[in-house]
């Protein structure tokens, strides 16, 4: 399922009618865990913890185009992974997502063994 | 005294440093001189209670911003400025060491002081507050393990130090006068979950039962607390949690309205249009819940910053943010929306076996509060969107509160802002 291209592989997330509109799923993959949103700019990607606190944006509120984690209502720009609102300070990872054949595809970083 | 227009802001607390923040960004180019007493830059105060005092961060590292941003953004930070008086006639902030420092908009931001113990014995070497980085230096050094912990007052900041001294391998007791927990803030039955888990924790919780003295050794030291029904408990320390007072005293001498905090108008403006105040410290009428309030808060007190600053820039603007609330003990969360001590009826939903959530309804039928307990990811959500719809004074039906099949976010889209 996996396809690689130089560092990044892309692997298949979910069917792109699994995330309602404005909302956020959990996407876990190879130990790590991720945050799949569908805002009106389209679908985007990014580590499913919040870079204040032990929570999973994937529980959290999507609001426009921003993320609002649930633990403490920090906000994050959900293109870019910019703070937008406090307690959060430290930005949040993005990855690339394409949807092909209505599946959200999420470029994550490539595995060693995936390489071989 | 400069004669430069200037911004001038009493209380380098929460509120006041992201007030000095946000009139730089609503475009201020003038000065801007942030007045603080505690010796240090401004902090984060949440942390204290819980990584500070579990060893995981340190008070530099609550800091809200770096060196470099006051720098960079000319804000004139003092850290050991006390303020002797407000002199409205000439516009100017008089410090103790006699110098002054005009002002075209002030802002007082002197947050609250918590209340100390009276009893007898209150003096004593070991019995402590927690509100300031200093405060959780001291009390992180009374919690090692093996160590008994005395704690007064089961509100926020009591049971948040209880989790914490539990985890730090204390033991630990909390006494509290009124007969539950949280009395002032969450419904009983919020306050019954969280005391069950303090219990199975390990928590010796008490209520109904005061602190007549703290019993001391020869040495100054505390040794234990005698309590109102006679008993003695040997403890190694006391932590007062026991509520704070608005620091109002500067507005007061200054003939600035006084009502339980600093009165202020929807704007946050004080009785002197020149002079403003937010965060603990200010009371202000709520446009959603039509009375005056005060909040104790970290929600509150950013939020007012945000709003005070534009306000201090003439943009007029109505202060309406729905309260919200949030402790972190254990593995829980306790959020809180709204004003649940307003509401007559609840309605009740079961997110999963452990995380519940009390929604609060007026006697128009009208959500004005939301209290949720458990796990984060079991609560948070529907805790946000009942935030949304106080903000909208919706009426919902309070079966639909209680039915977890039904999803709240759709409840939105009918009822407009």
């Amino acid at each position: 399922m996996a396809v690689e291209t130089n560092d990044i592989e892309w692997v298949v997330a979910c069917a792109a009618s699994e995330i309602a509109e404005e909302d956020v799923i959990r996407f876990d993959y190879a130990g790590a865990s991720y945050a799949v949103y569908r805002i009106a700019e389209g679908f985007f990607a990014s580590d499913g913890w919040c870079t204040h606190e032990r929570a999973h944006l994937a529980d959290g509120f999507v609001l426009a185009r921003e993320i609002e984690c649930p633990l403490h209502q920090g906000r994050f720009d959900i293109p870019t992974g910019k703070p937008k609102s406090p307690p959060v300070c430290v930005h949040l990872k993005t990855y690339p997502v394409r949807v092909e054949g209505g599946e959200v595809l999420l470029g994550v970083p490539a595995q060693a063994q995936a390489a071989s | 005294m400069s004669n430069r227009p200037a911004m001038v802001i009493i209380g380098a607390g929460q509120s006041g440093a992201r007030a000095a923040h946000a009139l730089r960004d609503n475009g201020w180019e003038g000065a801007i001189t942030l007045l603080g007493n505690e010796g240090v830059a401004p902090y984060d105060r949440p942390p204290l209670s819980k990584a500070v005092l579990l060893g995981q961060k340190t008070t530099a590292q609550c800091a809200l911003y770096d060196e470099a941003f006051y720098r960079d953004q000319r804000i004139d930070l003092r850290i050991d400025a006390n303020v002797q008086q407000i002199d409205r006639a000439a516009r100017a902030v008089v410090l103790k060491d006699g110098h002054s420092v005009g002002y075209q908009r002030l802002l007082i931001a002197t947050g609250a002081a918590p209340r100390r113990l009276t009893v007898p014995g209150s003096t004593l070497e070991g019995v402590h507050v927690l509100r300031t980085a200093a405060d959780a230096l001291n009390v992180v050094d009374e919690l090692s393990p093996g160590r008994k912990i005395a704690i007064v007052g089961a509100g926020f900041i009591g049971l948040e130090i209880a989790a914490t001294a539990i985890a730090r391998g204390c033991e630990v007791i909390v006494i509290e006068a009124a007969a539950r927990a949280l009395m002032r803030a969450v419904p009983e039955i919020v306050a019954a979950c969280l005391v069950e888990r303090h219990r199975q924790m390990g928590v010796d919780v008490r209520f109904a039962v005061q602190v007549d003295r703290i019993i001391g050794s020869t040495m100054k030291r505390v040794t234990g607390v005698k309590l109102s029904d006679g008993t003695s408990i040997a403890c190694d320390c006391v932590i007062a949690g026991i509520g704070v007072k608005p620091r109002t005293e500067l507005a007061e001498a200054a003939g600035i309205d006084v009502a339980d905090g600093i009165a202020v108008d929807d704007t946050l403006r004080t009785n002197d249009p020149h002079i403003f105040a937010a965060g603990d410290v200010c009371s202000f009428p709520h446009r959603l819940f039509r009375r005056r309030m005060r909040l104790e808060c970290w929600k509150n007190a950013e939020d007012h910053a945000r709003i005070v600053a534009r306000n201090m820039l003439d943009r007029g603007e109505t202060y309406s943010e729905v309260p919200w609330f949030w402790s972190d003990q254990y593995d829980m969360t306790i959020q809180i929306a709204g004003m649940p001590a307003f509401g007559v009826t609840t309605a009740v939903r079961e997110t999963s076996a452990a995380s519940r959530i009390f929604f609060a309804l007026d006697r128009d039928g009208v959500l004005v509060g939301a209290s949720g307990v458990g796990q984060a990811s079991e609560i948070a959500r529907d805790v946000r969107i009942a935030q949304e719809l106080i903000a909208r004074r919706a009426c919902i039906d309070p079966t639909l509160l209680s039915d977890r099949s039904v999803k709240l976010k759709p409840l939105l889209a009918v009822e407009a802002l």
